[in-house]
């Protein structure tokens, strides 16, 4: 495959689309599929066959506004529908070339149009089951042209210049990362894409592996090539099996059309992608737990160093980036790196998804600017906490994240920002609760995650997340005391600090964020033994064996 | 100078504190002239007195009894010092709380019993779910882990506790010592 | 003639010392007499890092590091004994003691056990975290060994020892977090197990979850630098 026989596909795919009237795309990512947006797709094909139009109906990826699936979306007028089912066919076929349904035209300006799109953009335009119509969006165009035009070295640049930084969580700089596996000595090296997405309420890696598989493909082959890689795995949990279907049929497209395997773009480059299944542990999204469970071993974390990059999958050197970081990567080579950094803050570039999740509105999957405030992304594109309750906390950073007061909703999303008052970026899933949480039962709520989750090799994350847990409980059940409290926050230190890996290091934020944002609410269990928010329930304690 | 008052409360334990603390032999003679025992085990007073100086207290805390003892103790006591490992840390008698009282009193007193299989239920107090160390009752002031600890621990801890000089108590004693 | 060894100097604990490059940190630490506190450690088995009582303070740095399993660098200054890590150490050794039934008093190992013994030298006289007491199993189906789960700190020293030295791997680690356990072959009883009867494990075992039967009361110390000479003799044939 060369650059102008990339060229030829698009051109032909673009045109083969063009001679329709209209273009009807159904979303048939997990969250729309669940509401039966299958059958919706098939009764508009059908009903378009018996009426002859010149329409054509296509399966697209996600389209981020989960809440009012299933969506559909209809172009080149780009009116979209939510809440649509099959018994809507017949009357979205016929509002077409004229006035759209008002019934069911979904119309957030303010949903949309603070969003900027670059992981996503493809999300809702094609078919993720089509190679061709990712090819039509200027597909793989940037890892040919990486491959005949630039070094590996050059690439490397590119991306260090973007100041793109891992948006698994840890945001360690992804140039430097590169550049490290490809400094590495040693002739057979891996790249791994870290597609172990375990966090409660987080699917950005779910819907970008569904709605647009060739995105993450392209971007490990660019970075295969810069780091001198031949091999890659994408670790994907085996609890997405959609997101699995498309992406091993992406696989044999891309080898089909060359752009996986060996010579690829008539150069010397040679690489191929294997899928790894996770058995369902969050701590195999740790990369060194990660890479023990590809080797088929117990999904346990080591001490670092040796980092991946020296010593990674079979002791070989080996770069591990998320899924998300991996669908930057196309991108940031076609338009260069100085165009990544011109979006985002100062230390943090570009866009960021987020899956919103919670008391919100718009529940659903946002890509905003890095440093756009929290405020804007839950009131604005998240359209505020329904059923008139009052905002109470967002917890960013999945399970080991913190839970932020209403007082800080006007911090500007980034990696600084958010450690800096107690959280962290973690991969991208937002958890909105309203004045219906109690926040102490939300602390012990995600230690109890962290606590079964901990694979159990260090001490202070297998014991102390339990402590932690049993001394929440306590204080949940009315029975804690002020020593347990003082107990509790002595413990949330040590396993902080001395914790062998993220799972364990992090898995105290959401305890000390909520005693630092929301002490009351811990006093007022212990000593007057009330839960504010009137969810724990507080009975004199039974000791006493009857 | 007026001497100290000491009270010595026997838990749920095996006596055997107290056995080491009278194993001090003629140590104590020495210190009887420091200090008044007010209530023990091995004196005849019945009620715990109001004003303790020190309470040394063997024993978990395993019975509604306990919990009620080991409450009005530390009310009116100066210093409460947890001796030996039952006190410290549970030891042998929370050895039944991956079980439950249910299971111990059943093997106690209807699987192990030839005559009379009844668990008795007057006149013994009632035993709590689970058995546990002093301190998460009540606060303790001295730990004297052991068991148990040595008439030489019992001497030194004390000796220094009443003339108030330094003691390093992990150089003296562990758990299980 | 010129020796091709690449040289660290480093200061531990205030102390200039040298090494060379490659060594870790504890190994560093030990050839100048300079104690750090270790229990999944052990002298002739691969290390995992995972007791975190051997982490130290780097300076310049707020991330502790394991000196198990951390290399010393050229000029780097490693604190091993400061207040916030003897504070770690206490608490981690409370976690310890909490999680299980360690009843010191009636166990085998009383009086030769290194939880034991560490916990003394780390000052601990009491534990402050509630005890969990779980419910746990004996196992003592192997005509000479027992192992008590009771009392297993989830070292895995049974688990690399088997493994590493004698070969036969029947020991690993079931479960995951607090329900995490040791298990001989797929969680058969040990006494059906391909155990090749070594008693390595017994041997490294820290504490009194693996003891020899035929050992009472609490008589049976243990014996685990038969792993060095037992190293040695392998490298001399």
């Amino acid at each position: 495959m060369t650059i102008e026989e990339l060229d030829q596909i698009a051109e032909s795919t673009r045109a083969e689309y063009d001679k329709y009237d209209h273009e009807i795309n159904v979303c048939m990512g997990t969250g729309c599929l669940s509401q039966h947006s299958d059958n919706l797709k098939d009764a508009l094909a059908k009903v378009v066959e018996t009426q002859g139009k010149n329409v054509f109906v296509r399966r697209t990826g996600c389209m981020g506004l989960c809440a009012a699936g299933p969506l559909v979306l209809v172009d080149p007028e780009e009116v979209l529908y939510q809440h649509v089912n099959a018994s809507n066919a017949e009357a979205v076929v016929a509002s077409l070339g004229g006035e759209p349904i008002a019934a069911l035209q979904c119309d957030l300006r303010e949903h949309f149009d603070e969003q900027v799109h670059v992981v996503l953009e493809n999300s809702g335009h094609i078919d993720p089951e089509k190679i061709d119509d990712y090819i039509a969006r200027d597909g793989y165009q940037a890892l040919l042209t990486a491959l005949s035009d630039m070094t590996p070295k050059g690439v490397i640049r590119q991306i260090t210049e973007s100041g793109l930084r891992g948006r698994g969580g840890g945001g360690y700089p992804t140039g430097l990362k590169w550049g490290t596996v490809a400094k590495a000595a040693g002739d057979l090296k891996y790249v791994i894409c870290n597609g172990d997405e375990g966090d409660p309420g987080a699917f950005m890696d779910r819907s970008v592996l569904e709605s647009d598989p060739q995105r993450v493909i392209e971007g490990m082959a660019i970075a295969a090539y810069a780091v001198g890689a031949s091999k890659g795995y994408i670790y994907v949990r085996a609890e997405y099996p959609l997101a699995v279907s498309r992406l091993t049929n992406a696989l044999r497209d891309a080898r089909r059309r060359g752009l996986l395997g060996n010579n690829i773009g008539n150069t010397p480059f040679s690489f191929d992608v294997e899928i790894r299944l996770g058995a369902g542990a969050f701590v195999c999204g740790e990369e060194t737990a990660l890479i023990a469970s590809i080797e088929g071993r117990r999904g346990t974390p080591k001490p670092r160093p040796p980092y991946p990059a020296m010593s990674g999958l079979w002791g070989r050197p080996t770069l591990i980036n998320n899924v998300e970081t991996f669908a930057n990567i196309a991108p940031i080579i076609r338009k260069g790196g100085k165009w990544f950094a011109s979006m985002g803050s100062e230390r943090s570039k570009g866009t960021k998804v987020f899956a919103l999740t919670g008391k919100i509105t718009n529940t659903g999957l946002v890509e905003v600017p890095m440093g756009i405030s929290l405020r804007k992304i839950i009131e604005g594109i998240g359209g505020g906490v329904p059923d008139g309750h009052t905002f109470k906390a967002v917890q960013t950073g999945g399970p080991s994240g913190g839970c932020l007061p209403a007082e800080m909703l006007d911090i500007g999303v980034s990696y600084d920002a958010l450690l800096k008052v107690g959280s962290i970026m973690g991969s991208g899933g937002m958890i909105i609760m309203d004045d219906t949480s109690c926040m102490v039962n939300v602390a012990r709520f995600f230690v109890e995650f962290t606590m079964t989750e901990s694979c159990g090799k260090c001490i202070p994350c297998r014991a102390g997340t339990a402590q932690m847990h049993t001394l929440l409980s306590r204080i949940c059940a009315g029975t804690g005391t002020m020593e347990d409290l003082e107990l509790l926050e002595d413990l949330c230190i040590t396993v902080k600090e001395t914790s062998l890996c993220g799972l364990g290091q992090t898995s105290p934020n959401p305890v000390l964020s909520t005693l630092k944002y929301f002490r009351n609410e811990y006093i007022e269990h212990i000593v007057h033994k009330r839960c504010p928010a009137g969810v724990c329930n507080i009975e004199a304690p039974v000791e006493v064996l009857a | 100078m007026s001497k100290l008052k000491l009270a010595t409360v026997w838990l749920d334990g095996c006596s055997g504190c107290h056995m080491s603390f009278l194993d001090m032999d003629e140590r104590l003679i020495e210190l009887a002239e420091l200090v008044d025992v007010v209530y023990s085990p091995i004196v005849d007073t019945k009620q715990f007195p109001d004003e303790v100086d020190i309470a040394l207290v063997e024993g978990a805390v395993a019975s509604v009894d306990d919990e009620k003892k080991i409450k009005k103790i530390r009310a009116h006591s100066k210093m409460l010092i947890a001796i030996g490992d039952c006190a410290v840390a549970g030891n042998v008698p929370s050895m039944r709380n991956p079980f439950g009282p249910e299971a111990i009193l059943n093997r106690a007193y209807i699987e192990n019993a030839d005559t009379q299989q009844q668990i008795p239920c007057v006149v013994v107090p009632k035993l709590l779910r689970v058995v546990r160390p002093i301190h998460e009752f009540v606060k303790v002031d001295v730990f004297l882990p052991g068991c148990p600890p040595s008439a030489d621990t019992f001497h030194t801890a004390l000796t220094a506790l009443i003339t108030g000089e330094p003691l390093d108590i992990p150089a003296l004693t562990r758990f299980g010592a | 003639m010129t020796v091709d060894v690449d040289v660290k100097t480093l200061v531990i604990d205030e102390q200039e010392v040298s090494a060379r490059a490659g060594q870790t940190i504890l190994e560093v630490a030990q050839e100048n007499d300079i104690k750090i506190p270790t229990l999944c450690h052990l002298d002739g088995l691969g290390d995992v890092g995972a007791c975190r009582l051997c982490l130290v303070e780097i300076k310049g740095s707020n991330k502790l590091l394991p000196a198990c399993v951390a290399t010393v660098q050229e000029g780097m200054e490693v604190s091993t004994n400061t207040e916030r890590l003897q504070k770690h150490r206490r608490s981690i050794l409370e976690m310890l003691f909490a999680e299980r039934n360690h009843i010191c008093s009636v166990c085998v190992s009383n009086g030769h056990c290194e939880l034991q013994t560490l916990g003394q030298e780390q000052g601990l006289t009491h534990v402050r975290l509630p005890y969990r007491n779980p419910e746990l199993t004996v196992d003592a189906s192997h005509e000479r060994f027992t192992v008590d789960h009771n009392r297993c700190i989830l070292c895995t020293r049974c688990v690399r020892v088997c493994s590493e030295v004698e070969g036969a791997h029947i020991w690993d680690v079931m479960g995951r977090g607090i329900d995490s356990i040791i298990i001989t072959d797929l969680h058969q009883e040990w006494g059906s197990s391909a155990c090749t009867r070594c008693g390595k494990c017994v041997q490294v075992c820290p504490t009194g979850a693996l003891f020899d039967k035929s050992k009472v009361g609490s008589d049976h110390p243990k014996y685990p630098d038969f792993l060095l000479q037992l190293n040695l003799m392998r490298e001399a044939q």
